[in-house]
């Protein structure tokens, strides 16, 4: 048994990932690393504290208002340099007939914000009492922060590239090596060889999935509201059909740089149009049929639909088919377009 | 009556607009070391290639081991050992596992340790094959191609880019193939790899085989038995070849780069002789080399070329 071919072909496989210490870094590490910092800079903060100057007024008009950190300043010039320099967000100037003067940049958000903070202060001190009593319940709720969009994009992302990467260099580096040919010159049955790259990447789906969301999960409090073993299901279809593209891009390619040419070609629209990190509804309507159809769109929204929202599987069937689609096109195509030598 | 292993007619083969194999016909016995020999681009690879059944014949017939390729694929190629020119094996992995993994491929065969013994390679088993020098990977293909326990091994210029000794470790383990009374055709554009290793050499020039034979006969075939290189001191007059033609025991003389090559049959007295000439013209020799006539000095009389040429 151990030394059946189908065995001895997927444990090359293997040794040859195993032994290759930047594949290992690229397909284990850098994920991590990618959804640890973008989850540190995106990370939900409590209201921001807002830098503001003021000039001529007296910082403790800012009382109430907890959230502006209220800078003197002696001189209007002064304070705009600040200003200008993106020290402060927001001038508060005192003009001699006793109204206010806010200086700030209205497309900034931040200025706007410290606007409405300082004025409500200021009114609020000089005697404006609300007419309506209004009183805060906050809700933090886990599934609709950013954190919780990007996992399951960056998990589909990743699925694409390991699937596309490891299908397509391994394959062409075998041609190019002209081992590809020694091989068929053995009685080994060519099926064997393309099944080999099959196994390899389902057992390593196991370690890349399972340690992507367990990160996601623990460190994150990522929820996964659905099935577990629809979104383990979602992955490794996910892996079928980008394993199939992967066939098709490599299945002529005689040079590496030629393979990796046509992948980075196919991959690259999907990695900005796909909502990967911000979501796809953000592009026209009118392109939407078609990035509907991309492979990685079908496969992050399903991933985020079953993880966020907890959906079955006839919700995602839109999407599974999607995949299916591009999997029973590529895969069929590839086999007839391939070359062994 | 030795039996017949491979049987090649009319065999012809054209890429695009270059024809490689154009009416070759060969037949190799069972228990001997066969020679395609010839300069890069006669077509040696290809025509060993269709024989593997790795390239599309255009016509003519291809018998191996008394089967073909269309009906016995899969057959034959549990019988067969190969070793192509220049494959890259996984650099990655270990001599072992190399082994180990070719040996997969075949129903029956000897041990992966009994392989990796016979190439002599029991030291290295476990290093990885990106470490080996060029020999060792030569070893470790021929190790490859040996693993099913062939009928018949096809080695595609097993030794080019070997340095001497290397080459001359790889011919003593083909010799040992040879004593145990392994059938092998290999092709190889070093003529004297063939004259130590085949017992019977093709020698092939644009796709056909221009002359056959063991290498004795073939050396035979050509009436010479010595050849004569000199060269004179280059202020000198042009020499005259028809001169030197006509001296006694040569055969015939050529200039080639500013030196005389000359086809001698007795050296004896061919040496004096041109040695007489020379002083009698009064001209200096500055270099004189005289060798047993070689399978490359057939090829140049064969095709006034050699077969290390571009």
């Amino acid at each position: 048994m151990s030394d059946h071919p189908l065995w001895q072909l997927t444990l090359v496989r293997f040794r040859e990932f195993l032994r290759e210490p930047e594949a290992l870094f690229w397909v284990f590490g850098f994920p991590l690393l990618l959804a640890a910092g973008l989850g540190l800079a995106f990370r939900n903060t409590p209201a921001e504290v807002l830098n503001v100057g003021a000039v001529g007024t007296d910082p403790a008009a800012f009382e109430s208002a907890s959230t502006l950190a209220v800078e003197p300043f002696a001189t209007i010039d002064e304070g705009l340099k600040a200003l200008r320099e993106g020290k402060v967000a927001l001038l508060v100037e005192r003009v001699a007939d006793g109204s206010v003067r806010y200086h700030y940049d209205d497309t900034n958000p931040e200025g706007r914000d410290a606007r409405m903070r300082a004025d409500m202060a200021v009114q609020q001190r000089a005697g404006r009492a609300d007419p309506v009593a209004a009183k805060d319940e906050l809700m933090r709720e886990t599934g609709s922060r950013y954190i919780d969009f990007l996992i399951p994009g960056l998990l589909g992302m990743n699925l694409m590239g390991g699937s596309i990467w490891s299908m397509g260099f391994a394959i062409v580096d075998a041609r190019r090596r002209k081992l590809m040919k020694r091989l068929i010159a053995t009685p080994m049955p060519r099926h064997y060889f393309l099944l080999s790259f099959l196994i390899s990447r389902l057992a390593m789906l196991i370690v890349e999935v399972g340690a992507f969301l367990a990160f996601g999960v623990f460190v994150f409090g990522v929820p996964i509201r659905g099935s577990l073993l629809l979104v383990a299901a979602t992955c490794v279809f996910g892996s079928l059909a980008f394993g199939a593209i992967g066939l098709l891009l490599s299945s002529r390619a005689k040079t590496i740089e030629a393979a990796s040419g046509l992948m980075n070609l196919t991959m690259l629209p999907m990695w900005i149009l796909s909502g990967v990190f911000f979501s796809s509804q953000r592009f026209p309507d009118a392109v939407q049929p078609i990035i509907a159809a991309l492979p990685l769109t079908a496969l992050n929204d399903a991933l985020r639909a079953t993880m966020l929202q907890g959906a079955t599987v006839a919700q995602i069937a839109p999407q599974l088919g999607v995949l299916a689609a591009w999997l029973l096109v590529c895969f069929p195509l590839a086999l007839k377009l391939f070359k062994w030598r | 009556m030795p039996e017949t292993v491979l049987r090649v007619r009319d065999l012809r083969k054209a890429y695009k607009d270059v024809v490689a194999v154009s009416g070759l016909d060969l037949e190799v016995q069972a228990g001997e070391c066969f020679g395609l020999l010839g300069p890069n681009g006669a077509g040696k690879t290809t025509t060993i290639e269709i024989c593997e059944g790795l390239t599309q014949r255009d016509t003519g017939e291809v018998e191996v081991l008394g089967l073909n390729w269309e009906a016995n694929a899969k057959a034959l190629k549990q019988r067969l050992g190969i070793q192509l020119q220049e494959t890259q094996l996984s650099e990655k992995l270990t001599v072992e596992e190399t082994v180990r993994l070719f040996r997969s491929f075949f129903h029956k065969g000897p041990t992966t340790e009994h392989v990796i013994g016979l190439v002599q390679l029991e030291e290295k088993r476990r290093s990885r094959v990106g470490t080996l020098s060029g020999g060792q990977k030569q070893r470790l293909a021929l190790a490859c191609a040996l693993v099913g326990d062939p009928e018949l091994l096809f080695l595609d210029e097993p030794t080019t880019g070997l340095d001497p000794q290397a080459r001359r470790q790889l011919w003593e383990l083909i010799e040992e193939f040879k004593r145990a009374g392994r059938t092998i055709v290999l092709t190889t554009h070093y003529m004297d790899e063939a004259e130590r290793l085949c017992e019977r050499v093709a020698i092939m020039d644009h796709g056909k085989i221009i002359a056959l034979g063991s290498p004795r006969e073939l050396v035979a075939s050509i009436g010479v038995e010595h050849v004569v290189e000199f060269s004179v001191d280059s202020a000198a007059q042009p020499l005259d070849v028809a001169a030197l033609r006509a001296l006694e025991g040569v055969r015939d003389a050529q200039v080639e780069n500013g030196a005389v090559r000359m086809q001698v049959t007795a050296l004896h007295s061919a040496v004096p002789a041109l040695l007489a000439e020379l002083v009698r013209r009064n001209v200096k020799l500055t270099e004189l080399r005289t060798h047993s006539a070689t399978l490359e000095d057939v090829f140049v009389t064969l095709t006034g070329r050699h077969l290390r040429d571009e």
